[in-house]
């Protein structure tokens, strides 16, 4: 039974574009956001790659009155609501207050806020501490910024479940649609890129120590040696179809199913579950796996882990049996931003009938996958699958489609 | 020796350091007997302008003095009369 929920507003901060314009045009010409890191210093960390959002100057998209009061990520968050919406055309001001919710995703929450104020609580004293941080590092606070800011106060909320929180999150727009809310601000912005954000990453030992921007981060490549972290995400408007309808709004795509897992312990002997998760999607939207047109992958970059998702979907479609691509592989691993980010690229490949492709990669035969390499690639597509996997075994799949 | 008084300016700047200034809010305006609500503060902004006051005057203002103090001018007031006590102390 697939939802009547769609997508009709999409702002991007990515790091190879700031704004879903630019972000589309560096991703089909193949330019990856991904280099030095430049918000720190960092020589003396064993990773100093990353993939930065260029340009984003806070103050000239928020009042001042925000500036003090929020992190990176809730900056970035709020400016990429507002071009959602103004690209939904949506004025929250003439909208009932409780038909409007916002639901997001976070996986770390404001950590460059955060160590801003410890620095202060250990070198100056508690009395210097923020009265800020008592939110302004909190995972629901984009959230909460967003509803605050447009005056949203429906159903609301966040979902923390690292990587796949990005799909997670719509799923759960799509709920409160479901329960009578006709428009969820949804999707994630996550953004740690500093030294403490820095230091916490590389504790899960997943990412690539490279310094070689184009050979850093090479999901389903022999060699595959870890991910490179990035920041941003996108934000997105979902509306029940039929209020979009009624107000005439411009489309960019149907949610039509989704699924979530929850892999197995390790050392347990059982498959992962990522695999369920996407037939779970699938029997959701109400589509064979033979309708898929396309597949953009979670893409970990790590062997095991880029073994198992390629397992998953010659399982699903069979050898080569649908193109897969990872524009991932330009901006780096955006945590809860990921996904909403890479059901934009889905939306507009969907709209163009292009898919974007994967850069770098010289995929590992042994996987079975036919990869979308370094052009983007003509198609007729009219369904796109979009994976996420989560740190912890958290499993996640969308099925989304154009307009009609 | 009189007390360097605080005045209108140095709340403002300290509010703008602080908490910045809401959309629509012109700080230079009549703003002495307008509420600090309707100037877009809720207590959190006034919290943190309240710390900030404490750390450059030297002193410490009980938390009723910033939550009882909803105007501008009450908030100078109250803050003056405690630089003044603090004086004389």
């Amino acid at each position: 039974m697939s939802a009547p929920a769609v997508i009709t507003g999409i702002g991007v901060a990515a790091p190879n574009g700031l704004g879903l314009r630019d972000y589309w045009a560096a991703t089909l010409g193949g330019k990856s956001g991904i280099a030095r890191l430049t918000h720190f210093d960092p020589s003396g960390y064993p990773a100093q790659l990353a993939g930065e959002v260029p340009g984003f100057v806070a103050e000239d998209h928020l009042p001042s009155r925000l500036i003090p009061q929020t992190d990176r990520m809730t900056r970035m968050a709020l400016a990429a609501a507002d071009w959602a919406l103004a690209d939904a055309g949506i004025t929250p001001a003439e909208l009932p207050s409780f038909d409007m919710g916002v639901v997001t995703a976070s996986s770390s929450g404001g950590f460059e806020f955060g160590q801003g104020e410890l620095r202060k609580l250990w070198s100056q004293g508690s009395q210097f501490v923020s009265a800020y941080q008592s939110f302004a590092w909190f995972y629901a606070v984009n959230s909460g910024q967003i509803s605050i800011r447009n005056g949203m106060k429906g159903p609301s909320g966040v979902v923390v479940s690292d990587q796949a929180g990005g799909l997670d999150a719509l799923a759960q727009a799509r709920r409160q649609i479901r329960r009578g809310t006709p428009l969820i601000v949804t999707g994630a912005v996550d953004a740690s890129l500093c030294p403490w954000g820095w230091v916490a990453q590389l504790s899960g030992g997943r990412m690539s120590t490279s310094a070689e921007a184009a050979r850093a981060y090479l999901p389903f490549d022999r060699e595959a040696r870890g991910y490179v972290p990035g920041e941003g995400g996108a934000i997105l408007i979902m509306e029940d179809a039929e209020a979009a309808r009624a107000r005439g709004a411009r489309v960019h795509g149907r949610i039509l199913g989704y699924g979530a897992t929850f892999d197995p312990r390790p050392g347990s002997g059982r498959p992962p579950a990522l695999l369920r998760a996407a037939r779970t999607a699938l029997a959701d939207a109400g589509v064979d796996a033979a309708d898929i047109d396309v597949v953009f992958a979670d893409a970990a970059g790590e062997p095991a882990a880029d073994r198992a998702e390629a397992e998953a979907l010659t399982a699903l479609f069979g050898i080569r049996g649908v193109p897969v691509t990872a524009p991932k592989t330009m901006t780096g691993r955006l945590y809860s931003g990921a996904a909403p980010l890479d059901v934009t690229a889905a939306l507009l490949a969907l709209r163009d009938q292009v898919i974007p492709p994967t850069v770098h990669v010289e995929p590992c035969p042994e996987y079975g996958l036919d990869l979308v390499l370094a052009q983007p690639r003509p198609a007729k597509l009219r369904t796109a699958l979009v994976l996420a996997r989560g740190h912890g075994g958290f499993n996640s799949a969308l099925v989304v489609c154009g307009p009609e | 020796m009189a007390t360097a008084a605080f005045t209108l300016d140095d709340l403002k700047r300290i509010l703008l350091q602080s908490a910045g200034a809401a959309e629509g809010v012109d700080l230079d305006g009549e703003i002495l007997d307008t509420e600090f609500e309707v100037l877009g503060y809720e207590s959190l902004a006034l919290l943190e302008t309240g710390g900030a006051i404490e750390r450059e005057y030297g002193i410490s203002l009980d938390d009723e003095v910033i939550t009882d103090a909803d105007t501008p001018r009450a908030l100078i007031d109250a803050v003056n009369a405690h630089l003044s006590t603090a004086g004389a102390a």
